[in-house]
């Protein structure tokens, strides 16, 4: 666990970048530092690994005061990825990797083999280790930089911006794995991003800053969408507070009919609107309107109670019938939620 | 081109205390002398202000003046000063002059580094020296060869020139036979020299290839990957 | 005065114009002359040849090259070679010049042209500028920083090595060297080197100053 215990950063200038900050990251769990340009997120994050000092007050890594030990020391114990990834150019990418295991004296056979199944691990063909770092793209390179922090199995990695350079899809994609390696691995994470979307997809708890290195809120990002402390957080929250909330809302409990289905090619029957046309695998293949044979409308799916209520509403949305879709994770229909059924399930998260 | 076979084909110039072989190591020993000092004050020097970031007035204006001081002026300043009892009254200004090209490549090699480059060094848990040797200096290797290379052509030139002043090497046929209108002795120097300066240059180009990684230089192609999501 | 050695004014005002060739005024305006024209010749030369590199990109890698080696020869046997061709005249002395000043300044109009931002140039195209328009009022005007960097170089260099020449007679201030030399005597050696720094630190100047008034944004842009 990492524990800020007031601690303050001023600057002899006398801004002041960190106000009597008082955090706990807790262990093998992400906490994201969230806030505007000026909060001072990035400044606290450095002032772990003691690329800054502390002017007031304390940080703890498991009880113990950071500044009772050597700088260099306590940095190879502690993962560090920086937005441009800050890979050593003159250095083949499995040494890249192989940084710190160097530094901590390993030979180059071990620190080469646990830098190789590093690559892997982050999702990397192994044999780009024998390339150099400009010869990878700014996605494969914020990989490096990730298992680069890994190297030495820390058990604290310090995540400052890491995937802020990289184009949306790429970003996506590396957060996703990011969640991956986490429920992997265990570790205790600090991520420091100005994305609010970042910070609540990824974080176990947000911790939401403002300028002039003040917190304004910690919450794990459920309670953050719910209950915003005050108007900075609700403004910096921004649009859509209700809809992303459905995000933490499990489709798990949503009833489901099953008796508005019907094979392809067969005709619609009884006084239902709207039937689910199935193909011979029994995925969907369109809702069927009462009364105009052949034509399938397009239907919108989730995958049941692994998506959440979010997904759900927009599978909705998305079908003419206004009914979702519910799939299994081989797109096999196992039932219908109508709108009476989401409704309920809504009604059902807005008072629980 | 008759002065080639009468200067290359005189077996006397081949021979003695005057003969090419001489004059050769002659030059060979006061250009790798002087650039050898040079390198000993600058490197470290640039280094240091590099990695600091202080001092570095000091560098630009050192490097200005030194481009605009004639160097036929200052060896015979030295030598009128100081006497021709030895070869250090020469070999002092060749080095002070070498040192400029050196110092301010190495430092602007150094300053040049990423930042985020240095951050990340430090925050892995590299040391001061670390740093600067596993990660500034490769990086800024070319550079710093770089300065090394135009300092190495600039001892070449002013060792030429210094045989006025009476110190050996092969400006001495190139003087020596002007003053006596021995015009083979002037022109076979004169290539002599200009070979001696060619094999320097290409000798700096093969160190260059050898000691900056391939991953700076960019030596290599990209290539695409196929292997992975991007 | 005295009888003793004459001091370093008296020896100035002795010698600065005797009448006769040799006096200190005579070398001057030869040293000036010396180094203006390889400076002129450099840039007049080194444009077009620059220009065409960047039209041509093949033209441009074994351009560098020739050049490359040309600069890391010494001046001193190239004056040298030269007098075959040229004889004991100020042109043996200023070919070599011009040959380390393009050196110099080819690669600095590739490279200040080469910095034109891609989305100036396309907007200029987009304008409907002519290929020879563009070329004076867009991108020369960017790269003249760039360029005019490399001139300092050229212009500083090549005044102190003019003084090269002198061992072959015709070196400007460079002649108060050799005659110091052959005569023993120091004041001609401690005005030679330093009129030689003025003039550069002048030829600076002035250069700075050009690049003033010719790009009076870049102080815009440094004072904001």
């Amino acid at each position: 666990m990492i524990t800020f215990d007031a601690v303050t950063k001023r600057y002899p200038d006398g801004t002041v970048a960190v106000d009597r900050l008082g955090l706990e990251a807790r262990t093998g769990e992400i906490t994201v530092l969230v806030g505007p340009s000026g909060c001072g997120k990035t400044t606290s994050l450095r002032m772990i690994n003691r690329m800054i000092d502390p002017s007031e007050g304390r940080i703890l890594l498991d009880g113990a005061p950071v500044d009772t030990v050597d700088p260099p020391v306590l940095r190879r114990g502690i993962g560090y990825v920086i937005q441009q990834a800050g890979l050593f150019p003159h250095r083949k990418v499995v040494d890249n990797v192989a940084t710190v295991p160097y530094l901590l004296g390993w030979n180059r056979k071990r620190a080469r083999g646990r830098a190789m199944e590093l690559l892997e691990r982050v999702g990397l063909d192994p044999a780009m280790g024998e390339r150099y770092p400009f010869q990878l793209s700014g996605g494969q390179q914020q990989r490096v930089g990730v298992a680069r922090a890994l190297a030495a199995d820390p058990p604290v990695l310090l995540m400052d911006e890491p995937f802020s350079a990289v184009d949306p899809v790429v970003r996506t994609n590396l957060q996703d794995e990011l969640i991956r390696l986490q429920a992997e691995l265990n570790k205790t994470i600090v991520f420091v991003t100005h994305d609010i979307d970042e910070a609540i997809k990824l974080g176990d708890r947000v911790a939401v800053l403002r300028v002039g290195g003040k917190l304004a809120q910690v919450a794990d990002p459920k309670t953050l969408l719910t209950e915003p402390a005050d108007d900075f957080v609700r403004e910096f929250l921004g649009r859509d507070r209700g809809i992303r909330r459905l995000q933490f809302v499990s489709t798990g409990g949503l009833r489901l009919r099953t008796d508005l289905t019907v094979r392809e090619g067969a005709d619609g029957r009884g006084d239902e609107p709207w039937l689910l046309a199935l193909t011979a695998e029994g995925r969907a293949a369109g809702w069927l309107a009462r009364g105009r044979p052949g034509e399938l409308g397009p239907a919108g799916t989730f995958r049941h109670g692994r998506d959440s209520m979010r997904a759900a509403l927009d599978a909705a949305l998305l079908s003419p019938s206004g009914h979702a879709v519910a799939v299994d994770e081989q797109d096999k229909v196992v039932g219908v939620a109508t709108r009476q059924a989401l409704d309920e399930a809504l009604t059902e998260a807005v008072h629980g | 081109m008759n002065w080639l076979v009468d200067f290359f084909g005189d077996p006397a110039h081949w021979s003695g205390p005057y003969g090419i072989p001489v004059r050769l190591l002659e030059h060979l020993e006061f250009s790798a002398l002087a650039l050898f000092l040079a390198t000993l004050v600058a490197v470290p020097l640039g280094l240091l202000i590099g990695h600091t970031g202080r001092g570095h007035l000091v560098v630009v204006v050192s490097a200005n003046l030194a481009r605009a001081i004639p160097t036929l002026g200052v060896l015979v300043l030295f030598v009128l000063l100081l006497g021709t009892a030895s070869i250090w009254p020469v070999i002092i200004p060749l080095v002070l002059l070498a040192v400029p090209p050196i110092l301010v490549n190495t430092f602007e090699g150094i300053r040049g580094v990423d930042p985020e480059l240095r951050d990340a060094a430090y925050g892995m848990g590299l040391r001061g020296g670390q740093v600067l040797g596993q990660v500034l200096v490769p990086v800024a290797l070319p550079l710093i060869l770089l300065g090394l290379r135009l300092s190495a052509i600039q001892v070449v030139a002013t060792t030429t020139v210094a045989a006025y002043t009476g110190l050996g090497g092969l400006g001495r046929f190139v003087i020596d036979g002007f003053a006596t209108q021995d015009y083979a002795s002037v022109f076979g120097g004169s290539v002599l020299i200009v070979l001696f300066a060619l094999v320097v240059q290409v000798g700096f180009t093969l160190v260059q290839r050898v000691t900056v990684s391939p991953g700076v230089s960019r030596r290599l192609k990209v290539r695409d990957s196929g292997a992975t999501s991007r | 005065m005295g009888d003793g050695p004459p001091s370093l004014w008296e020896w100035i005002a002795r010698n600065w114009d005797t009448g006769r060739a040799g006096s200190i005024r005579d070398l001057l305006s030869d040293h000036l002359l010396m180094s203006l024209v390889p400076i002129v010749a450099g840039l007049a030369l080194a444009l077009p040849l620059g220009l065409a590199c960047i039209r041509w990109r093949w033209l441009y890698q074994p351009t560098a090259a020739v050049f490359n080696v040309l600069y890391a020869l010494p001046s001193l046997p190239l004056f040298m070679l030269l007098i075959s061709v040229t004889g004991l005249s100020p042109v043996t002395v200023i070919i070599p010049l011009i040959f380390y000043a393009m050196a110099v300044l080819i690669p600095a109009v590739v490279d200040g042209i080469r910095a034109v931002p891609e989305h100036v140039r396309q907007s200029a195209v987009a304008m409907g500028f002519t290929p020879l328009r563009r070329l004076v009022q867009v991108e020369l005007p960017i790269a003249a920083p760039v360029v005019i960097a490399g001139l300092r170089v050229v212009a500083v260099s090549s005044i102190s090595l003019v003084s090269v020449g002198a061992l072959i007679g015709q070196g400007g201030l460079g002649m108060l060297f050799t005659r110091a030399y052959q005569n023993p005597f120091l004041p001609p050696v401690v005005v030679g080197i330093g009129l030689i720094v003025l003039l550069a630190l002048v030829a600076d100047g002035l250069l700075v100053l050009a690049q003033r008034l010719l790009t009076p944004w870049e102080r815009a842009r440094r004072a904001t």
